[in-house]
């Protein structure tokens, strides 16, 4: 293939930006062009240094000087440095992918969105949460074969040491985003979020289960949608795996699913990261296939209305 | 400050107590014990929904009244006594839940976390102390470390501002060498004061506390009847009158706080809490006791036997919040026994499903 890959700079190295590296560089349509810290002396830049990456440790300034550098950014810094950096990204008419939980952009769930998103004039895609991009395909699917649905909850359980201080910290935009992220995709208005941290060692994958309330339960019909759904997911996250079946239990539907990591920087307990990283990739990956033809994404755009 | 021979009395008849009628008290009784509870000079009643503000859900059972109207009557009838609630960040927020507990007028914030999770309630606890709100620091399943480490935990919370620290027996594991252990870290290492929170499964939560408060608790949690999760918590009618007897001071009018147990006894608890079989096995397995009675319906519902149940969630380490594991470890208890199929309400998926590997 002689396809052009498009070029992209990773913003943040830290467990998420460097786990994002290694996934790009796995990549068939993405290329990284450059990873941007602020400390050379940090794990991910030393890592991406000896891998031969075009690294940088100017943090924002880094794509100023260089505009043409990237198309596309991955910014996986904090929420409130993402809200300077889109004010800047924006008039360079780059297409950003918010790994923050800043809540800028608009929501995009591989398994479900479309990227009708690439018709806007500036292109912020918010991954939502890790708990969100297990959750939501799943409660779309309840909510796809069962009209009646008057309540999603989602309970995600993750391992201790895979939610660092950053995760600790924003525990409540956590459950906010979910939240608000399970009501848009489902069109289900009522829906709650629950997240525990367990310790045991060795350390449990993450795991999320969904519940619903619906008037009439339609396993057989919900069962088959996810089956198609699952493999959907598997295609971006390998490690995405149904544990419990939908079930009715006590006038709920309970779906359990388990999310185990690649691998690639991060151990493999710490799905919560993986799934998140994985789907970023894919939304990339497919404005990559959709873009490589033409230099200029903005120009893209304007054409992009079949 | 106290004084020392004085302990003070938290009792959450009406929020652990919850757990044991699932979550589905009512207001009128919220309110009768209130008065009586009021009247008896009981220091702190915490209410609300068994695991706390913001907790009713599927996960672990839906409250049949919201918290707004829980603390509304509460606080209408609690005039000397303070009112409490418990509230673990994961399942309560700061803008959805502990806003809303300011201006219902709540006197006492219990800020929750798994015992080796304490960082998770930085945020709330400054923010409470930066409304000047009253904030304890609570450590729940308090057994899963070791007293060393539950140490550091708690020292972490009194860095947020909590101004006590409460160590819960949650699964009602300890023997009493256990707790005098943890509560003597707990307070050579602290300056605020270290309070205890016990469950009753081994037949020790009254033993469990004195030993607390002999190793420096000034703070203990007992409920009428012991009515709360599983066996249930230390009674509150023992507990006072042992620390009478032993010279304590609680404040507490114990004639009118008989009165007030009598009274939950007749009009709120349909079942006084026992120490049935499951309980001690539950207490044997280190499982959170608020677990006892979706362990009971599932593992009916999947023709398991409880007791392999809590001995396998025990194993898997499971803590308070993860009750959704209950069915998944059920259905794999089925499948060593060779009877997967019938858990599955699907057919359809039974290839897709994968039971190993739970664990890294």
């Amino acid at each position: 293939m002689s396809e052009k890959k498009l070029k992209v700079a990773i913003l943040g190295t830290g467990n998420i930006g460097t786990d994002l590296l290694m996934k790009v560089l796995q990549s068939p349509n993405l290329e990284c062009a450059v990873f941007i810290g602020r400390n050379l002396q940090s794990q991910g830049i030393l890592k991406a240094r000896d891998l031969g990456i075009n690294i940088s440790n100017r943090g924002i300034n880094e794509i100023i000087d260089n505009p043409d550098c990237c198309d596309l950014v991955f910014d996986a810094t904090s929420a409130s440095s993402h809200r300077t950096h889109w004010e800047i990204l924006k008039t360079l008419g780059k297409i950003v992918i918010d790994m923050t939980p800043s809540n800028i952009g608009q929501m995009f769930v591989p398994a479900i969105n479309d990227l009708s998103i690439l018709n806007q004039e500036h292109i912020n895609i918010n991954m939502i949460s890790c708990g969100g991009q297990v959750s939501i395909p799943i409660a779309h699917a309840i909510t796809q074969t069962h009209s009646n649905t008057k309540y999603i909850e989602v309970v995600s359980s993750i391992a201790s040491l895979s939610a660092g201080p950053g995760t600790r910290a924003n525990i409540d935009e956590y459950i906010h985003t979910t939240e608000k992220g399970l009501a848009l995709f489902s069109g289900c208005g009522n829906t709650k979020t629950i997240l525990n941290l367990n310790p045991a060692s060795p350390c449990i994958h993450m795991q999320t289960t969904i519940f619903a309330e619906v008037d009439k339960p339609d396993i057989e019909a919900l069962s088959k949608k996810i089956e198609v759904l699952i493999k959907k997911i598997q295609a971006y996250v390998p490690g995405y795996k149904l544990v419990v079946p939908p079930v009715f239990e006590n006038n709920r539907i309970v779906v359990t699913v388990m999310v185990s990591g690649k691998g690639d920087f991060l151990p493999e307990y710490a799905g919560n990261l993986d799934i998140i990283n994985c789907a970023a990739v894919a939304a990339a990956e497919e404005i990559a296939k959709k873009i490589d033809t033409l230099r200029d994404p903005v120009e893209y755009r304007l054409n992009y209305n079949e | 400050m106290p004084k020392k021979n004085t302990i003070i009395i938290s009792d959450p008849t009406l929020r652990d107590g919850n757990h044991a009628a699932r979550h589905q008290l009512t207001l009128d009784q919220i309110k009768n014990y209130c008065e009586h509870a009021d009247a008896a000079g009981i220091p702190i009643v915490e209410v609300g929904h068994g695991n706390g503000i913001g907790a009713s859900s599927l996960l672990v059972g839906k409250c049949r009244e919201s918290d707004v109207d829980m603390l509304k009557i509460a606080r209408e009838h609690l005039k000397k006594s303070k009112l409490g609630i418990h509230s673990i960040p994961g399942f309560s927020t700061i803008e959805k839940n502990l806003k809303q507990a300011i201006d219902l007028g709540v006197d006492v914030f219990r800020i929750a976390s798994h015992c080796s999770e304490a960082d998770v309630t930085q945020n709330h606890i400054s923010f409470l102390r930066s409304k000047n709100k009253t904030t304890y620091g609570v450590l729940m399943m308090s057994h899963m470390i070791s007293a060393e480490e539950l140490a550091k935990q708690a020292a972490k919370m009194e860095s947020y501002g909590a101004e006590t620290i409460i160590i819960m027996d949650s699964a009602g594991t300890y023997l009493p060498h256990d707790v005098t252990e943890r509560i003597s870290a707990l307070t050579s290492t602290l300056k605020i004061p270290v309070g205890f929170h016990g469950h009753n499964n081994l037949g020790m939560a009254v033993a469990n506390s004195i030993a607390a408060l002999e190793a420096g608790a000034t703070m203990l949690d007992g409920t009428a009847r012991g009515f709360g999760a599983g066996a249930g918590n230390t009674q509150l009618e023992v507990l006072v009158a042992v620390l009478h007897k032993m010279g304590y001071e609680t404040g507490i009018d114990f004639y009118k706080m008989l009165d007030a147990s009598d009274m939950a006894a007749s009009e709120m608890i349909q079942t006084i809490p026992s120490i049935d079989s499951i309980s001690i096995i539950s207490g044997l397995s280190g499982v959170f006791s608020g677990f006892k009675k979706h362990v009971e319906r599932v593992s009916k519902e999947y023709n398991v036997d409880p007791r392999d149940l809590f001995f396998a969630l025990g194993k898997r380490g499971v803590v308070a919040g993860q009750e959704d594991l209950i069915i998944e470890t059920a259905i794999q208890l089925l499948q060593k026994k060779g009877g997967g199929g019938f858990a599955i309400q699907s057919p359809h998926l039974a290839n897709l499903i994968n039971l190993e590997g739970s664990f890294c």
